[in-house]
């Protein structure tokens, strides 16, 4: 039982987070798209409408493996999750399939439109194309974020007779308290995610020197959204989602933080290993008090740490959270770094023959992906061992039929089908890049 | 409202497999009909805008049943694990195929893709087919309403079943023909001149597979379900459905023979749709027979969320049915008539 326990999770894990590389750069890549339209139609200026069209092309791919690598998500929840999905369809069930009817129809519909339609549509009903895909990813983010939000933080329901639990309040769970945070620090890291990419190609535009009117395009518009989503990202998002969690999971805060002892005037550690044998933290380096402000506003306030709660409530792999959280926070500080500097030199028309600068936004595209996976990595190891926190244990969730010996078979499947997927979409990207914006100026 | 729920649930299911039904079939003749490489753009232009809408009621059935029946989500998903997963990996490969090919003009790249969504597309239609069966022929449930199958254990029915069997194997057979000629019917009336012609070509002739399987089909199933049929004596309108099924077939066969495409391919869709209301008809209030004894089975009763979940869902599920109509029309309105071949820059 134990070795299917741990199938389905690297299973999930494993799909779920390479999964998720691809609508983060949908879902931010859709607004930009939208904004080019927008002022390719405001100033009627055809160069803006032939950076949209190549964006689509690159769009288009990054949908296609989004799509398919989305279907086997909701899919696990009734293969590897069985007992789960017994337990919570009656709440979640809901906006599992409100993704499906309102986000889904509506993205793939407007999509081969957007794609295929520029002729037939006119330029008003395809910029109107454009913002429907944009409204569709969008619309299918937060039903997923509402469902993990309710297995954060279950409201609006109530046990049945057989101990399985069912929808009591349908606005509570739209309006779950954890949601609203939850759902703008998403988006807005995929729009940083997007920001980066476009950069980052304008740069190694401008670095080859070739297609330089666009490449300047796309820095503006990347450095511009940049940002102000990576500020967005640090306060107010990220500071409000890191309440949520103190208040709501103190547990998980502290081994987040790697506090592992109760204090007043916690100090906030930067960098250092949590050492899980003798539960303190190695080599660290601290700011005094940081955390207690943080948190609670208030210097001297006291900060519960690990110890005060029992071991088996602990999230069962700290170190990996830890890291999760420094990670997703270290690049995030990065971010916000490189995009105050290039907003600078933006401002003042320098930053196009800076090439120190131009070389760090194209090597930079990375990070956001990675900054994204950490976060997702935060909130849900740290909702361990809960798979709806407090009321199921991640343990007792999975499918009671399923042998681990089939569980890894699948698994074992996937690892090679998407090993092949990725090396495939680097291709075409690659391809689409080096192909160029003038290349797509023909008109669909 | 379980009941409601259940038509809902069957409901689109149904568009699924008609809508999806069209596409898959077109990949299953791909490499029949269409010889040279203008040829196949044409084929794969005819599905291109529209492929991933249609696939779309497959997610939003899944997430629909999960929602209205939790545990018959559960445990079907579970218990038929490997197909399933398969299945995924099919979907995945398929939809690959049809939007990386377009990318590098190169033939063996396009030659590559080609062969693996129309691969793809024959084992899917297969697996819907042996699925239903599955669903037909009933599980192995036990007490808590789980079950898991193997692939494939001896191939026969009994004692202890796999996915595929020789009746399951059989079914698969049918949905095979049937996609074949409906994807041909599509075909044929969305395109023109000899990928026209193959397409009708085909049609008329896996429409007579279609006949050489169901048949024999149908009598395994009464043989081995004949309560299937309980609903019928009691609810005598209920023989509206297999008369769908009647007619469509016979339109098939005349509507090929007249030429008159958008009728053979309104044919195929009444077949379909009446094959699917006819099983989900007999069923009723089964939704996943048990094999092992009758009282385990898993019917929409013993399923269902709670009322309250439930009727919510009806208002949304209303509102969002009616929006996506909107679409799928004004966008089968917008790719409406034969289909041009665009230049190698935009379309598939």
């Amino acid at each position: 039982m134990q070795d299917a326990f741990l199938m389905d999770r690297l299973q999930f894990a494993f799909t779920v987070s390479f999964h998720y590389l691809f609508p983060q750069l949908t879902m931010g890549m859709g607004l930009l798209i939208v904004i080019l339209k927008w002022i390719a139609m405001r100033k009627n200026n055809e160069r803006y409408n032939t950076a949209a069209r190549f964006w689509a092309k690159i769009f288009a791919i990054n949908f296609a493996v989004g799509v398919v690598t989305g279907i086997p998500m909701e899919f696990q929840f009734g293969t590897n999750w069985a007992k789960f999905s017994t337990f919570a369809g009656g709440v979640i069930g809901q906006t599992l399939a409100m993704e499906g009817v309102f986000a889904f129809f509506l993205e793939s519909s407007f999509l081969g439109l957007f794609l295929f339609g520029e002729k037939k549509l006119g330029q008003r009903g395809h910029f109107v194309s454009a913002f429907l895909v944009f409204l569709g990813s969008w619309i299918s983010g937060f039903f997923i974020v509402a469902t993990d939000a309710w297995m954060q933080h279950p409201v609006a329901y109530a046990m049945d007779a057989a101990g399985n639990v069912q929808l009591q309040s349908f606005w509570g769970l739209i309006f779950n308290p954890w949601v609203g945070w939850q759902y703008v620090h998403t988006m807005a890291g995929a729009v940083v995610t997007a920001s980066f990419v476009m950069a980052s190609v304008g740069a190694y535009y401008l670095l080859a020197r070739r297609e330089e009117e666009y490449g300047k395009i796309f820095i503006r518009l990347g450095v511009v959204m940049g940002i102000v989503f990576s500020l967005f990202m640090a306060f107010p998002s990220g500071d409000a989602q890191g309440k949520n969690v103190a208040y709501n999971q103190p547990v998980t805060l502290a081994a987040m933080e790697g506090l592992f002892q109760t204090k007043e005037g916690a100090e906030l550690i930067l960098i250092g290993q949590p050492d899980m044998d003798k539960l303190r933290m190695d080599n660290p380096l601290h700011v005094p008090k940081l955390l207690s402000f943080l948190t609670y506003y208030h210097w001297e306030a006291e900060v519960k740490g690990l110890d005060a709660f029992q071991r088996s409530d602990w999230p069962d792999n700290i170190p990996l959270l830890y890291y999760s959280y420094h990670i997703m926070v270290g690049l995030g500080t990065i971010f916000i770094a490189i995009m105050v500097i290039s907003a600078l030199l933006l401002w003042k028309r320098k930053l196009y023959a800076a090439r120190w600068l131009l070389w760090i936004l194209l090597l930079s595209f990375p990070f956001p992906f990675i900054a994204n996976t950490a976060g997702w990595m935060t909130a849900e190891l740290g909702r361990q061992p809960w798979l709806v926190y407090g009321l199921m244990r991640t343990v007792d969730g999975i499918s009671p039929t399923v042998s681990a010996g089939n569980s890894l078979f699948t698994l074992l499947g996937f690892l090679g089908m998407y090993f092949v997927i990725g090396v495939l979409y680097l291709l075409l990207v690659i391809k689409e890049i080096n192909h160029g914006p003038e290349a797509a100026a023909v008109r669909r | 409202m379980e009941i409601l729920w259940f038509i809902i649930v069957a409901f689109m299911l149904a568009m699924y497999v008609v809508l999806d039904g069209f596409d898959i079939g077109a990949g299953i003749i791909h490499l029949l009909v269409a010889k040279t490489d203008d040829e196949r753009r044409i084929v794969l232009n005819s599905i291109g805008p529209v492929w991933d809408g249609n696939e779309v009621w497959i997610l939003a059935a899944g997430g629909t049943l999960y929602f209205a029946f939790p545990l018959l989500y559960a445990s079907s998903f579970s218990g038929f694990y490997l197909p399933l997963i398969i299945v995924l990996w099919l979907l995945m490969l398929r939809g690959l195929g049809i939007e990386f090919r377009h990318h590098i003009h190169h033939t063996l790249w396009k030659s590559f893709w080609d062969v693996v969504f129309s691969c793809a597309s024959i084992l899917l239609a297969v697996f819907f087919g042996a699925a239903l069966g599955n669903v037909v022929r009933g599980v192995p449930l036990n007490q808590e309403g789980y079950f898991f199958e193997p692939l494939w254990t001896t191939f026969t029915i009994v004692p202890e079943s796999g996915i595929l069997d020789w009746f399951t194997t059989l079914m698969g057979l049918v949905a095979l023909f049937t996609l074949t000629t409906h994807g041909a019917n599509y075909v044929a009336m969305k395109t023109e001149g000899e990928v026209q012609l193959r397409a009708r070509n085909v049609a008329s002739k896996s429409v007579w597979g279609v006949i050489v399987t169901s048949v024999p089909a149908l009598l395994v199933v009464t043989s081995i379900r004949p309560e299937i049929w309980n609903n019928f004596s009691s609810h005598a309108w209920g023989y509206i459905f297999p008369l769908f099924d009647v007619l469509g077939l016979a339109g098939m066969l005349y509507f090929n023979f007249r030429k008159q495409d958008g009728m053979t391919f309104l044919s195929s869709t009444t077949f379909i749709a009446g094959m699917l209301a006819s099983t989900a008809f007999g069923l009723f209030p089964n939704v996943l027979p048990a094999s092992t004894d009758p009282n385990l089975s898993l019917t929409i009763y013993n399923v269902s969320a709670k009322s309250y979940g439930l009727g919510v869902g009806l208002a949304w599920w209303i509102l969002g049915i009616v929006f996506a109509a909107g679409y799928f029309i004004f966008i089968y309105r917008t790719f409406r008539g034969k289909v041009a071949l665009p230049t190698e820059e935009s379309g598939y």
